[in-house]
């Protein structure tokens, strides 16, 4: 198994103010370990902002108090974001919604999920302390 | 990030500078129809000084234009970077939005 190293491990408070310095600090991490630009400026900071108000917004249904955990872990082959939020859990492919058919096309909710997938290689959600999504990519 | 608005010939200009995210879309979305409320019919927003979107910030644009429209106006976008053009792109957006390569030329399409 790849070696791998904790690059930032946060617990901040849930409120979406905080999302951008988490985001700013990931994007940093990214120039670090030289991924495409593409990656450090649209499907990092995309992804991770929308993992980030889910657990805001969601997990912790905007209730003030609650924290969001967000860890990036490193290896040689994959960069990994997990966020933790203290709600009950969601079925990431339940809950996707394909934002581009003609009758979603213009509702103004719902392209959350459906751009962490297209933006990364892997969306994950699973109980452990917590709900956890779990956004994985691959590295070149 | 922050939103500047002037009239350039008969339409309300915005500039989105910074991120247009879950934290700062409704200062967008107010601005913007506070200008409609005034009357305004011609909306542009240009993203030449923007970094990135997100869901939120698509999700205002879409309701934005919903609203001009029914009002009878137009919203057009301009300057989007590569990165924000594959975002409307995997979205489909592309294809809901009048999109100009430049400021002068979606001002000139109205």
């Amino acid at each position: 198994m790849a070696e791998s190293r904790v690059a930032f491990d946060l617990q901040i408070p849930s409120d979406v103010e905080f999302i951008e310095g988490v985001v700013e600090l990931a994007r940093q991490r990214c120039r670090e370990i030289k991924l495409s630009p593409t990656k450090c400026s649209l499907n990092v900071p995309v992804a991770l902002t929308e993992a980030l108000s889910n657990a805001i917004l969601r997990g912790n249904d905007a209730t003030g108090g609650k924290h969001v955990r967000v860890r990036a872990i490193i290896s040689e082959t994959d960069l990994v974001f997990e966020v933790v939020d203290e709600g009950p859990g969601f079925d990431v492919e339940e809950c996707t919604v394909d934002c581009t058919t003609p009758e979603n096309l213009t509702r103004e909710e719902g392209r959350g999920l459906f751009l962490m997938r297209q933006l990364m290689d892997r969306v994950e959600s699973f109980r452990d302390k917590g709900n956890v999504v779990r956004l994985t990519l691959r590295r070149p | 990030m922050s939103f500047s608005i002037k009239k350039q010939a008969e339409v309300v200009v915005v500039d989105v500078e910074g991120q247009l995210i879950v934290g700062n879309r409704q200062e967008l979305k107010q601005k913007v129809l506070d200008e409609l409320e005034k009357g305004e019919k011609k909306f542009l927003i240009d993203f030449s000084q923007t970094g990135y979107i997100d869901s939120s910030g698509l999700g205002v644009l879409v309701s934005l234009s919903k609203k001009i429209r029914e009002q009878g106006g137009e919203l057009r976008l301009a300057n989007l970077n590569d990165d924000l053009h594959t975002l409307f792109e995997l979205t489909k957006l592309d294809t809901l939005f009048q999109i100009s390569d430049t400021r002068e030329r979606a001002l000139e399409s109205f």
